[in-house]
């Protein structure tokens, strides 16, 4: 796997996000309140949010614009809704983060 | 292959019918429903709390928007259905839609009668039908003036008593002797007439209507002996008779409504009618529990239960007044053959009659206490022999067996094929059994679960009841509605806790409060950060992590995830420089969509994010700062151009509005809120339905004050007059610093002020001068920390990562 450096932890925020912009449609970043990072893609699978601007809790991101609540962990939509979005592999060395670009072109063929 | 089933009309019978269907058959057809009404389905017996202004329409929807998507139902809303060719097997509405069918079925419901007399279509007449009726009422009685009500039954009264609930002095006429005369006999129709009255309705009977009077619009209605009401609006509200001309037209057999077998076939057996406008062995139905049941043999029958029949029962009759009970059933006429109980106690306002045939029960009626309606209703469905109990038989349940039970233990008693909602035909176990074997907790699974108590809500406290004798303990209705799934505790006891106990931070509230969670939700975060705001607004730091993307990058996200951007234009007032410096930046970062507000301003719309900081820095060099479109916050001041410029006007209205804005701008709220000032009574700004408005007069400054024009249409209530520019200031400061603290998030002041009493409102803010001045006070302290403008901020620098990308990778090189 190739890993593609996008930045640093501290670059985000805690419970809070940023994105990444790729060919292939932007990359939710996410850090929790206790460090731990995630990456998604930043498309709500209701009607496109920007996940990415939603308010972050536990492991959960509630998206902006119709409040469905995603999954940072699975991708998937929780309580009544059904829906998920891709996950990308995402590791920490040393605060950097860095992520599988391959995976990205995967999420959206 | 899935079959094509047409529904014309979206009303409950239909509505109901598809919730039967799509659980015997889910799959087996595609359906497509025309509503005329540009609507979804919604509990029609509810308009009248919806028209008191007891419920909301988003209250009384059965199903929402979802609803269909989900069922995959093409629905037409605002198409009204003009013809059916039945050889073809298709139909077409007036907007041109033609659709085929396999199945059809008419729901047309019914049409309101209108007396042909002269006057009756003039403006200002309304009938009593639908949502667009309810709404047309309570535009009209903003007024205040004079209503009167044609027609003393039980939808005539029920009107009466919503618009006079709305502030109008209204007049009942009715053609018979009594009020009610087909389902109350005349004494209890005697005993209604007088609580009507009591509420400050008039009600004139024997009234017969001669002419509805006026010339652009009503002006008074004319009685056959001459008498003159004066009257701005009319409500007919005698009748209604079953909407059955669409299958007239199409050569199905129509009597007085569309005849319908008892599996509610037409002559033609690929037709379906049901609800109002079906005639079912020689009877029309109007109240919604046979309607229902035309609906279960409906969709039976859709499903291919060909034995699923219609079988006629008497339905009782409940008045949906808050404050009188009635109950009727069955038959009370007087007759040789007949025997009858009566029971009256003038002081108390009660009477009880009971009408006996061959020792059965047939005829029940109830006034001002009905607690036992279940209980007669289900003697006369059983027809049992009352011989052994007939001596205490109308003193109710609770006395039969000797001793006077509680009411709990008179629900313990009743049978368990007892119905308890007759609307929807719920009997006492199905009650039970749900709540045990799905473990319901609370009334409104109940609702869900089982349908009972949720069409007219009468029910409710008999199946209160059956909750707690099932559940014991462990149901206790009283229970505050917790914030959110975090926390067991309600807005208000987290409001009064973060000052007693003194928490200034959102950790330290989950923390004292024992949160659920770890972090909280998108629910409670964003409230808890508010609370804090408001309650220290020197000490707490803002937590942007806990606020609604809008909040923290200070625009309003779209659709698209771009951004709109409004300027404040203060008073709604702007200039040449002003224009020219906008128009700079539409060009400048080719902003799609420019469009005037309701609140008097420009909103630019369709900026991406990331040039949000840019769009900022050009429109702060012409003195623009933001203009909260996008805060639970102070949003616009609207005025009219007052003493300024209108011969009309009494004040400087502009200067005042822009003088407020000025002086509240960047305060946080509980929800949004909106303001205005008119400069005289005419109101131009529209002063009255806003949050808070001022209507100038020659000798002050009048003040309104929880006004609403979204979601709810309310007028505003006055708060109280004053003398100078200086005392409105400081009184509307100081209400709205009142409702800052008290308010639960996102509950707007009309909502706040309805709970906690608009006089107790008054009390504080008009009568209290101390009260008023330390709410003032501290409202200016607030401001201190909160008026700085969040766009210049930003231009400076302030929260750079949330306006780019933290990074793009994968593309290709520019050079290569």
């Amino acid at each position: 796997m190739k890993w593609t450096a996008i930045g640093n932890i501290d670059d985000i925020p805690p419970r809070g996000a940023r994105c990444v912009a790729t060919p292939q449609g932007r990359i939710g970043v996410f850090r929790t309140a206790d460090d731990r990072v995630f990456a998604i893609e930043d498309h709500c699978p209701h009607r496109g949010g920007p996940l990415s601007q939603g308010i972050v809790h536990g492991t959960s991101v509630t998206c902006p614009l119709h409040n469905w609540v995603i999954s940072l962990e699975t991708g998937e939509a929780l309580g009544a809704d059904e829906g998920s979005v891709r996950t990308i592999p995402l590791k920490v060395e040393d605060g950097r983060l860095l992520i599988a670009l391959e995976a990205v072109g995967a999420a959206a063929a | 292959m899935t079959e094509k089933l047409v529904i014309i009309g979206n009303g409950m019978a239909p509505g109901r019918m598809l919730e039967h269907l799509f659980e015997a058959e889910p799959g087996r057809y595609a359906v497509t429903i025309f509503n005329a009404e540009p609507r979804v389905n919604y509990d029609r017996i509810m308009l009248s709390p919806v028209l008191s202004g007891e419920k909301s329409y988003e209250e009384i929807v059965i199903h929402g928007d979802g609803w269909y998507i989900d069922n995959g139902i093409t629905l037409y809303k605002g198409h009204r259905i003009v013809a059916i060719d039945r050889r073809a097997k298709t139909v077409t509405s007036d907007h041109g839609v033609t659709e085929p069918y396999d199945r059809l079925v008419i729901a047309t419901g019914s049409v309101p009668f209108v007396i042909p007399v002269p006057g009756h279509d003039l403006p200002g007449v309304l009938s009593y039908r639908d949502l667009d009726d309810v709404n047309a009422m309570m535009l009209a009685a903003q007024s205040r003036e004079t209503a009167v009500v044609i027609g003393g039954g039980l939808l005539g009264l029920e009107a009466a008593a919503g618009l006079k609930a709305r502030g109008m002095d209204v007049t009942v006429l009715h053609l018979m002797p009594t009020l009610m005369e087909r389902q109350l006999d005349p004494a209890a129709g005697y005993l209604l007439q007088k609580a009507v009255e009591e509420r400050g309705i008039k009600v004139i009977t024997k009234a017969e209507t001669r002419a509805i009077l006026g010339e652009d619009k009503v002006s008074g209605v004319e009685l056959a002996d001459g008498t003159v009401v004066p009257a701005t609006l009319v409500v007919m509200a005698i009748g209604i008779r079953p909407n059955a001309a669409l299958a007239k037209d199409a050569g199905l057999e129509v009597n007085r409504g569309i005849v319908v077998d008892e599996g509610m076939a037409t002559s033609d057996p690929a037709i379906l009618a049901l609800g109002e406008c079906a005639e079912v062995g020689g009877r029309v139905y109007g109240l919604v529990a046979p309607l229902y049941e035309m609906a279960r043999v409906a969709a039976a029958r859709l499903a291919g239960d060909a034995k699923a029949g219609f079988v006629h029962a008497e339905t009782p009759t409940k008045l949906k007044v808050t404050g009188i009970d009635l109950y009727s059933l069955g038959d009370f006429a007087d007759g040789d053959d007949r025997e009858e109980i009566v029971l009256r106690d003038a002081t108390a306002g009660i009477y009880k009659r009971l009408v006996l045939k061959d020792n059965r029960l047939i005829g029940t009626v109830l006034f001002g206490e009905t607690g036992d309606g279940a209980w007669f209703n289900d003697l006369t469905r059983k027809k049992v022999d009352i011989s052994d109990m007939r001596d205490t038989l109308i003193f109710g349940q609770a006395f039969q067996g000797g001793a006077p039970m509680d009411p709990l233990a008179a629900v313990a008693a009743l049978p368990d094929d007892a119905e308890i909602c007759g609307c929807n035909g719920v009997c006492k176990s199905r009650i039970v059994g749900a709540i045990t074997s799905k473990g319901l907790t609370s009334l409104d699974d109940v609702r869900a679960h089982t349908k009972a108590s949720a069409s007219c809500g009468t029910c409710t406290g008999l199946v209160e009841q059956l909750m707690s004798l099932t559940l014991g303990d462990a149901y206790n209705p009283a229970a505050v509605q917790p914030m959110c799934g975090c926390t067991e505790l309600g807005h208000d006891d987290v409001r009064r806790l973060i000052k007693a106990k003194k928490l200034k931070s959102i950790p330290a509230v989950m923390q004292e409060l024992e949160w659920k969670t770890s972090c909280g939700c998108a629910k409670c975060r964003p409230a808890l950060n508010y609370y804090l705001v408001a309650d220290w607004p020197d000490e707490y730091a803002d937590d942007y992590q806990s606020r609604f993307v809008n909040e923290r990058v200070h625009a309003n996200i779209q659709k698209d995830g771009t951004y709109s951007v409004v300027p404040r234009m203060w008073g709604g007032v702007t200039s040449s420089r002003e224009l020219r410096a906008i128009a700079d930046v539409v060009d400048r970062f080719q902003i799609p969509t420019v469009k005037v507000t309701g609140g008097q301003r420009i909103d630019m719309l369709g900026i991406r994010k990331e040039d949000l900081p840019a769009v900022w820095a050009d429109l702060g060099k012409a003195g623009f700062v933001s203009g909260h479109a996008y805060a639970k916050g102070l949003r616009t001041v609207k005025t009219c151009v007052g003493s300024d410029w209108c011969r009309f006007g009494t004040q400087d209205s502009t200067g005042l509005g822009i003088r407020i804005e000025k002086f509240m701008w960047g305060s946080w709220t509980p929800a949004k809120v909106k303001m205005a000032v008119s400069g005289c009574p005419r109101n131009c700004a529209e002063a009255t339905c806003k949050d808070v408005g001022v209507v100038c007069v020659d000798s002050g400054y009048e003040i309104h004050f929880a006004g609403a024009a979204g979601l709810d249409i309310k007028g505003t209530e006055v708060l109280g007059q004053v003398k100078t520019e200086d005392e409105a200031l400081e009184h509307i400061v100081a209400l709205t610093q009142m409702y800052r603290e008290q308010a639960r998030y996102l509950e707007r002041i009309y909502k706040w002020a309805k709970r906690i009493g608009y006089d107790e409102i008054r009390r504080q803010i008009m009568e209290d001068a101390d009260k008023r001045k330390a709410f003032y006070d501290r409202f200016v302290f607030s401001q201190k920390f909160a008026q700085v403008d969040p766009w210049s901020e930003r231009v400076s620098g302030k929260d750079k990562h949330e306006f780019r990308p933290m990074a793009a990778v994968g593309f290709k090189e520019a050079a290569e």
